[in-house]
């Protein structure tokens, strides 16, 4: 069953001012429930484009993104934020999490948002913080922390409100070899064994090797897509 | 709610010295603007208890005509009821008769324009200060026959000492003119050198058979028991005379009592709307340094009217910290030179022409350290309306990405 669907997506950078940038030509994608995928491509060929439609920060000029059967291009501001809250997890290349709660009201932070119990929130931030290694870290601020560690409490908070699907832009750009290895061991395990979702944009061949899907962009079009037996 | 308000608060202290920065200048503005207004409502306050405890005191009763043109034959009329009805009054504390003319002052050095008036120095004594502000002898008590009491600049006009001799001109009921020598008993010295320089006080009963007015009166000056008690006061007293109180015989004191909030008001509206500009731009500073982390929380569904509100509490929280304790360092200033003053003696002379004291004790209502800090607040609010739409304006895909 797919979760994302994307017919002829088109987007265009910069219209109507002389320095236009086709950024998505017609991209037509499906990816199923469960997948690790990882697309790829340069600088400028549309990945990071592709993610914030697919992710509903942005919109097409043209075209359709389905998630989970629904049309989220079609669905008002407030409900797409709120079907952002609800669905999809993000990582950042920078981790961004909040500097000035720890790494436990971090990855709590969007289950409160979504006014869930507390009793949920710790239950659900105990069993994530144990997942990805870091229990003993639990209330060290992201300033007290390595930058592996911030990507995986960063995972963590993304997978709290158990969304559809991740969507990871570049998320080992910043990090060393252990700590990507570390944070790959750990998306994959979750990938197996909760059946999570991850979608990756990004240029890293560490990433790349692992992911069981790769698809390849150049100037807004797939112009690969490769299943990997790893 | 609890998060936004635990995110708001530790983010305040985020950048300790930022902020400490903003908290001190919202102290310093305060603690400035109260103190001035303190000082400002401290001399206005001292002008207007000098004026009633010297001149005015709180009622004035006048023959209809007599303020117009000092006509000496404009006396009260039934005077002696009148008084039989304040006698019974709870809250008169005081009042006294009095005899008032225009005249000439004159020795070998000069004559000058004075308002005599004639009194009877026990009841005087109970409605002005002018007894307790003696600098030289005594208060028409000691000298059997024809004394007088002037103020200092007059005296030094005139180079009168005590015991000198002082020849007063006015006309009697006649329009005569009359000149009669008085001694100089005692010389006094007010706050307000203008009142010293024109006014001088002889027995009534040396004055009045000398006009031929003995048992008249042009004016009768009451004093109550409280400020508060003198339209009650002025509205028991039902005759054809003039009643006016201290507002309405000196209707510059009124006004400027009246109006000194309204400018106190503005004085401080300025003072927060500098301040404000100070808030708007750290607040925006620390939105763009988070631009990154606003981002985040816009990607991952925070509703943007809680950014907004997060933004929003944060500028509030600087200001309930800054606002009491600009306060309250106010209020222990304003406090401590309440009680001991502050010396203006430098700019004394100019503060006496304008009846003012030169040591100035500060004094402020307590509802304007409440309605500040509520304006604090307020303002706090407003300045923080531009940073919080700044971060609504962000475009999420790009904030976090932003270096």
């Amino acid at each position: 069953m797919n979760v994302i669907k994307t017919e002829n997506l088109r987007k265009v950078y910069n219209e109507g001012k002389g320095n236009e940038v086709l950024a998505l030509n017609g991209l037509s994608l499906t990816i199923d429930k469960g997948e690790f995928t990882a697309i790829v491509g340069p600088s400028g060929s549309g990945k990071s484009t592709l993610l914030n439609i697919i992710g509903g920060l942005d919109k097409p000029h043209s075209g359709n993104v389905f998630v989970d059967q629904v049309d989220i291009i079609a669905l008002e501001e407030n409900e797409r934020i709120n079907f952002r809250l609800r669905n999809i997890g993000f990582v950042f290349q920078a981790y961004n999490l909040i500097p000035v709660l720890n790494a436990k009201e971090n990855v709590g932070f969007i289950m409160l948002l979504q006014h869930e119990p507390k009793e949920a929130i710790n239950e659900r931030v105990d069993e994530l913080l144990t997942s990805v290694g870091l229990e003993n870290q639990a209330l060290k601020r992201p300033n007290e922390m390595s930058g592996g560690q911030q990507q995986r409490i960063a995972v963590a908070r993304a997978l709290a409100s158990r969304p559809k699907f991740v969507l990871a832009d570049e998320p080992t750009a910043n990090l060393d070899s252990k700590s990507t290895a570390a944070l790959l061991d750990i998306m994959e395990q979750l990938n197996e064994k909760e059946g999570i979702t991850f979608i990756f944009s990004t240029h890293d061949q560490r990433v790349i090797d692992r992911a069981r899907r790769v698809v390849t962009m150049e100037d807004g079009t797939i112009i690969a897509d490769i299943l990997q037996a790893n | 709610m609890k998060t936004l308000v635990t995110i708001a608060w530790r983010n305040v202290w985020r950048n300790k010295l930022r902020s400490g920065i903003v908290i001190a200048s919202i102290v310093v503005g305060i603690l400035a603007g109260l103190f001035i207004m303190a000082v400002t409502a401290g001399l206005n306050d001292q002008r207007l208890k000098s004026s009633i405890d010297t001149y005015l005191s709180h009622i004035q009763i006048h023959h209809p005509g007599f303020l117009e043109d000092f006509d000496k034959k404009d006396t009260i009329t039934g005077a002696k009821t009148i008084l039989n009805k304040i006698d019974t009054m709870q809250h008169v504390q005081a009042y006294s008769k009095r005899l008032v003319l225009q005249g000439m002052a004159s020795t070998a050095h000069g004559n000058y324009g004075v308002k005599i008036m004639g009194i009877f120095q026990n009841e005087e004594k109970e409605v002005t200060d002018i007894s307790k502000k003696l600098v030289q002898g005594t208060y028409l008590n000691k000298l059997k026959r024809n004394p007088i009491v002037l103020g200092e600049k007059l005296a030094n006009k005139l180079n009168a000492k005590v015991n000198s001799k002082v020849v007063l001109n006015f006309q009697d009921a006649s329009n005569n003119t009359i000149a009669t020598s008085f001694r100089v008993e005692g010389i006094f010295k007010t706050v307000n050198s203008s009142f010293d320089e024109a006014n001088v006080f002889v027995k009534y009963n040396d004055l009045a058979p000398l006009i031929d007015l003995s048992g008249k009166f042009h004016e009768i000056a009451i004093r109550c028991t409280n400020v508060n008690e003198t339209i009650p006061v002025k509205t028991q007293i039902s005759t054809n005379n003039l009643v006016e109180t201290w507002d309405e015989l000196s209707p510059e004191l009124g006004y400027t009592q009246k109006t000194m909030n309204n400018f106190l008001y503005i004085f401080m509206g300025i003072i927060l709307l500098a301040l404000t500009f100070g808030i708007v731009n750290t607040m925006l500073m620390a939105v763009l340094e988070r631009k990154r982390e606003l981002g985040m929380l816009l990607s991952v569904g925070m509703d943007r009217r809680k950014v907004f509100a997060m933004i929003m509490l944060e500028t509030l929280f600087l200001a309930l910290v800054a606002a009491p304790l600009g306060v309250l360092l106010s209020l222990w200033g304003i406090e401590y030179f309440g009680i001991h003053g502050i010396d203006l003696s430098s700019v004394g002379k100019g503060l006496e022409s304008f009846g003012m004291a030169s040591r100035v004790y500060t004094k402020l209502p307590a509802v304007l350290y409440v309605n500040i800090t509520l304006m604090t607040l307020v303002v706090a609010l407003i300045a923080a309306v531009v940073p919080a739409r700044r971060a609504l304006k962000m475009n999420p895909a790009e904030a976090v990405k932003a270096i």
